[in-house]
């Protein structure tokens, strides 16, 4: 069991496993810290479970898109993002997939929110 | 809607959180969720806590059939205590002098969220996930317990639709101890099985 | 094809039954399974460690949607067989310390399995 990096790379076996499927790996010691979660993140996990349709709302997505789409994600980014950047690009990417919203909505909102948020005065 | 509570330091949203505010609105204009829906559902998940369980554990420490119906079906048994358990499959694995379990989820973080509220760090982080299915005994050591030798370790990796927790042995010493003061005793580590309650 | 069963007809007793059309169990408690080295593309929930590894079926969970086809907004159905099956420690890791007796399981849908002795 090996993941090759560098001038010995082996594009098939990065592709065949996953980057996310890392039982048995090499890794370092658990830091049992705790972490306080941000107000930010609760929302991102609450944004899931409505979507997801836990208490029998319409569901717009399933837990296995969620997942599906933080696989997805290129593993240097997997590995420095937190849990809930995963769960938020994971969540707005499978919004994309669903037609929920489009890229080019979301690209104006963002252009919006940017702009409201960057000048303090304006907020 | 503010972000956070940072007094007195001013940081630059990231982009994940600029994300998270453009998705929320897009979502709330175009009536796909509201602002009330995310807010209750922040509320709702914060009130799920270890105590919860722990209140399983405690019932079952002192009734024999309660600990029977908790081992042969986890969901009815949190219902059967008026614990609301939305989407939840319990398996419940039980600690015996010869048997410790621990629970992962090696390809995310599947975890009793419904019953336990949200997983720590620690259990959603590559060095865990990676290693507690291939050195247990080691990463365990880590948080400080420490199995004996003589006890065999069994690793549950929660890779679909059912959810564990571990039901730990009662310590010595707690005879005659009311169910509340034995739930005190039993914290969220112990339920996922990198720690042992507190002796009596 | 596979027979579709009743939901929760099929023997062996399923832990958490569902309201789902689902294939028949193939699989009891107890018997040798192997689960199948493979490694396609797509979203998939057998974790790389236990592929092309041999078991024992613990028990039938119940019969659910398949994870790999809900991913892809599907609707996973006829719904699968789930079995937790338990493998030893020391046939899954080479460098495996600690007692013969240490065991890991895993949650596996049927058509990841097959019988250990052969398709």
């Amino acid at each position: 069991m090996h993941r090759p990096d560098g001038p010995d790379a082996r594009p098939d076996l990065l592709v065949e496993r996953g980057h996310h499927d890392m039982g048995g790996l090499p890794a370092g010691k658990v830091e049992p810290a705790e972490h306080d979660y941000a107000e930010w993140e609760r929302r991102v996990d609450a944004l899931m479970v409505l979507l997801t349709g836990v208490r029998g709302e319409r569901k717009l997505m399933t837990v296995d898109e969620l997942r599906k789409n933080v696989e997805a994600i290129a593993p240097e980014a997997y590995d420095t993002m937190s849990y809930y950047e995963r769960w938020i690009t994971s969540i707005t990417q499978t919004m994309i997939q669903r037609g929920v919203i489009t890229t080019d909505e979301l690209a104006r909102k963002l252009e919006q929110v940017q702009g409201r948020t960057e000048d303090p005065c304006r907020r | 809607m503010a972000q956070g509570a940072d007094l007195g330091e001013y940081r630059p949203l990231t982009y994940f959180q600029l994300m998270e505010i453009s998705l929320r609105e897009l979502l709330v204009e175009k009536g796909v969720v509201s602002e009330q829906a995310i807010g209750d559902a922040v509320a709702d998940m914060r009130a799920r806590a270890p105590e919860r369980g722990a209140k399983l554990v405690a019932r079952a420490w002192v009734d024999p059939g309660y600990r029977e119906r908790l081992l042969e079906n986890g969901t009815r048994a949190c219902e059967e205590l008026g614990l609301e358990v939305p989407a939840l499959r319990l398996v419940v694995v039980e600690n015996t002098p010869a048997l410790h379990n621990v629970i992962v989820c090696t390809l995310c973080s599947c975890y009793p969220r419904t019953l336990l509220g949200i997983p720590p760090e620690w259990y959603k982080s590559r060095n865990y996930r990676s290693r507690v299915v291939r050195e247990p005994r080691a990463v365990l050591a880590e948080f400080g317990t420490r199995i004996p030798e003589s006890v065999q370790i069994r690793v549950h990796d929660s890779t679909a639709d059912m959810r564990y927790l571990v039901l730990p042995m009662r310590p010595a010493g707690t005879g005659g101890w009311s169910e509340e003061r034995l739930a005190a005793l039993v914290t969220r580590d112990c339920m996922i099985g990198v720690a042992l309650p507190r002796q009596g | 094809m596979p027979p579709v069963a009743a939901p929760g007809g099929a023997a062996p007793r399923a832990q958490y039954p569902t309201g789902h059309p689902s294939l028949a169990a193939r699989f009891a408690p107890g018997q040798r399974v192997r689960v199948r080295k493979a490694a396609p593309l797509g979203h998939v929930r057998t974790p790389w460690y236990v592929r092309g590894c041999s078991g024992a079926i613990e028990r039938l969970c119940g019969a659910f949607p398949n994870p790999e086809e809900l991913a892809q907004q599907r609707s996973g159905l006829p719904a699968q067989p789930l079995y937790r099956v338990r493998f030893l420690q020391r046939e899954l890791w080479p460098d495996y310390r600690g007692r013969p007796e240490d065991t890991l399981e895993v949650e596996i849908f049927q058509h990841w399995l097959e019988p250990e002795a052969g398709p």
